[in-house]
């Protein structure tokens, strides 16, 4: 029996639709029918494109009238919901955004269409990308196809666990402290968060600015690199795109990466658990074994201050990013008359208690209907968020806080600038354990730490990818974290190609994923 | 790092949140235990340090100046919880 379509990677279904031997339609219909299985069970998508399978049915017939089709014609992608879609709901996991349509699309959504790619719908997500289990979710949690018991690691859960458990072969996500490389290793997939400025963010619903980028989620390093030249390239729009050249990521991965300088930091690996430390040890081993690389120890002094950085940064910009949600312009709105009502009565309560002080401080009609909005709107991991990088960015605390962040933050990035003067790439572990069980981390704090090795990259500005490289003994996914310097997306791609033309991980199906 | 529940609510203003009384408990606790942590920042000494705000250094964008289009009237307000077709609607900022 031949594989089935939904086990191939991206690549090999482009060249079967190229020569016919495939219908984008039949396709579809393939992945769609997958989904109407098992999302239920995993909570992978929040909104499924009921035209996804018009779509795909007109790129057959332009193909078959022999019109020219963009390099992505007929390939089925998922998109995460914090992308904006002009024919689709963008929710971003919240109820502040329920049913918010957005009037255009994002950059990167507009490169997929004129690709003519088929967007099978919207992915869950941590609500507004923030948390690193995909529990925050107002529209309930992603499971994790291989133990639906675990999390699938956030905040692009739905993303990771669409293309683990075959519900789409290419996602797209966003990564602000290691949203797409965290559920990437913990789903088993690969995951690569560009430089910061390789792909555009217009109509990506901001979180962190500073920090947000948008990248590929798929099986294969081939088939990321196929999605990242697709969506990559400067753009008008987003000032902070970067003017350069998009390289041909895919062409180049024949190009194999020799004599590599591969830099470890080797607190990182000690600090990780044993079934992780040994698939990454023997991931090094096999790269420096097949490519005649040499392993480099390496210190990052203050790596170890990135997650008080982060987690001082990203949510002052988040605090400030998600000041646009009113309930004036647009998404939920608190119910007025209740709100007034409530005002009315707090008022004469202070009037007949003659308490002169607290009728000045309370608020005004429209102050209360911003905070009942928001209060109702946001759930309480945003909460937090905005809360923190508020008192951050407040009177008193900015240089102590913000400030401080922001100078640490510049030590950060120069460990980096110093590592690659001795090496070429940073290789280890993506998280220091495999997927935790839903509900295990109530903590905020102890969540945060999950971030401990992804959060650097996104301070620094450099890309770094998730590659699977093994299993624990109950059969969860580990991967692999390889960064480089700024721009070296072809590197890494060649690298985690060549590791996974010599290994099979990226091969195993979840059971779940095998049932239907 | 002690925050009272004064600061908690000082805060949750600024952030135009409102905060039951359970809740400002709760993240009073929530937000002194991050910022403890965060706290270890200040063990480093950064007097000459310049603040970091983007990784990749940017330098100022320009454009022409030239009219393009703009979001029309109608895909403005279709999302607005409460408008009149020309103006989005809220509640009455004056009298009372």
């Amino acid at each position: 029996m031949s594989t089935p379509l939904w086990q191939l990677p991206a690549a090999q279904l482009l060249a079967l639709l190229q020569q016919g031997d495939v219908g984008a339609e039949e396709l579809a219909v393939q992945f769609l029918d997958r989904i109407e299985m098992l999302n239920e069970r995993l909570g992978v998508f929040l909104y499924v494109n009921p035209e996804a399978r018009q779509q795909a049915r007109r790129i057959d017939q332009r193909r078959r009238a022999g019109e020219p089709l963009g390099p992505l014609a007929g390939l089925p992608v998922a998109l995460k919901d914090n992308l904006c879609t002009a024919d689709m709901p963008t929710t971003c996991a919240s109820r502040m955004l329920q049913g918010y349509r957005s009037p255009f699309d994002a950059t990167v959504v507009e490169r997929l269409r004129r690709a003519d790619a088929v967007v099978l719908g919207k992915t869950n997500l941590d609500e507004f990308a923030m948390g690193s289990s995909n529990e925050t979710s107002y529209f309930g949690p992603v499971r994790n196809p291989w133990d639906a018991e675990r999390i699938p690691g956030g905040s692009s859960g739905g993303a990771a666990a669409a293309v683990a458990a075959g519900l789409a072969p290419l996602s797209l996500g966003s990564d602000t402290g290691g949203s797409i490389r965290l559920p990437a290793g913990l789903c088993g997939v690969v995951g690569l968060k560009p430089t910061y400025g390789r792909v555009s963010r217009w109509g990506l619903v901001a979180f962190a600015s500073s920090l947000d980028q948008i990248g590929p989620l798929a099986r294969t390093a081939e088939d990321c690199a196929l999605l990242l030249e697709t969506v990559a390239g400067h753009d008008p729009r987003d000032s902070t795109s970067v003017p350069q050249p998009v390289p041909p990521y895919r062409q180049r991965l024949s190009e194999p990466p020799r004599q590599l300088r591969i830099g470890y930091v080797p607190e990182h690996l000690e600090q990780a658990s044993e079934p992780v430390q040994q698939a990454v040890r023997q991931a090094l081993d096999l790269l420096v074994q097949n490519l005649d690389a040499q392993l480099v120890p390496i210190q990052m002094s203050h790596a170890r201050f990135a997650v008080a950085t982060y987690y001082i940064i990203a949510p002052s910009e988040a605090s400030s990013n998600l000041a646009r949600y009113d309930g004036i312009h647009y998404g939920y709105r608190a119910d007025e008359q209740a709100m007034l009502d409530q005002l009315r009565r707090q008022r004469e309560e202070l009037r007949r208690a003659g308490d002169d002080r607290g009728l000045e401080e309370l608020d005004s009609p429209l102050v209360r209907l911003y905070r009942t909005t928001r209060s109702q709107g946001f759930g309480a991991e945003v909460k937090r968020r905005i809360m923190l990088g508020t008192y951050a960015l407040s009177a008193g605390y900015y240089d102590q806080y913000y400030l401080k962040a922001l100078k640490v933050r510049r030590l950060i990035r120069q460990d980096y600038l110093d590592a690659f003067e001795q090496v070429d790439v940073i290789a280890g572990p993506v998280s220091t354990t495999t997927a935790f069980a839903l509900g295990e981390k109530q903590d905020p704090l102890e969540m945060y730490l999950v971030d401990l090795y992804t959060v650097g990259a996104n301070l620094a500005g450099v890309p770094a990818l998730s590659v699977p490289c093994g299993f624990d003994s109950e059969g969860l996914p580990v991967g692999l974290q390889l960064q480089g310097p700024l721009f070296s997306e072809a590197r890494l791609l060649q690298l985690a190609h060549h590791y996974q033309q010599h290994t099979a991980w990226h091969k195993q199906h979840p059971q779940l994923a095998l049932q239907v | 790092m002690a925050l009272t529940r004064q600061d908690v609510e000082k805060v949750a203003l600024l952030a135009r949140l409102q905060l039951e009384p359970e809740e400002l408990d709760q993240l009073a606790g929530q937000l002194a235990r991050v910022l403890e942590y965060v706290d270890q920042l200040s063990q480093l000494d950064t007097s000459d340090v310049a603040p970091l705000a983007h990784a990749v250094e940017l330098t100022n964008v320009f454009r022409e100046d030239e009219p393009g289009q703009t979001l029309p009237r109608e895909q403005a307000l279709a999302n607005a919880p409460r408008s009149d077709g020309r103006f989005y609607l809220v509640p009455a900022v004056l009298g009372e």
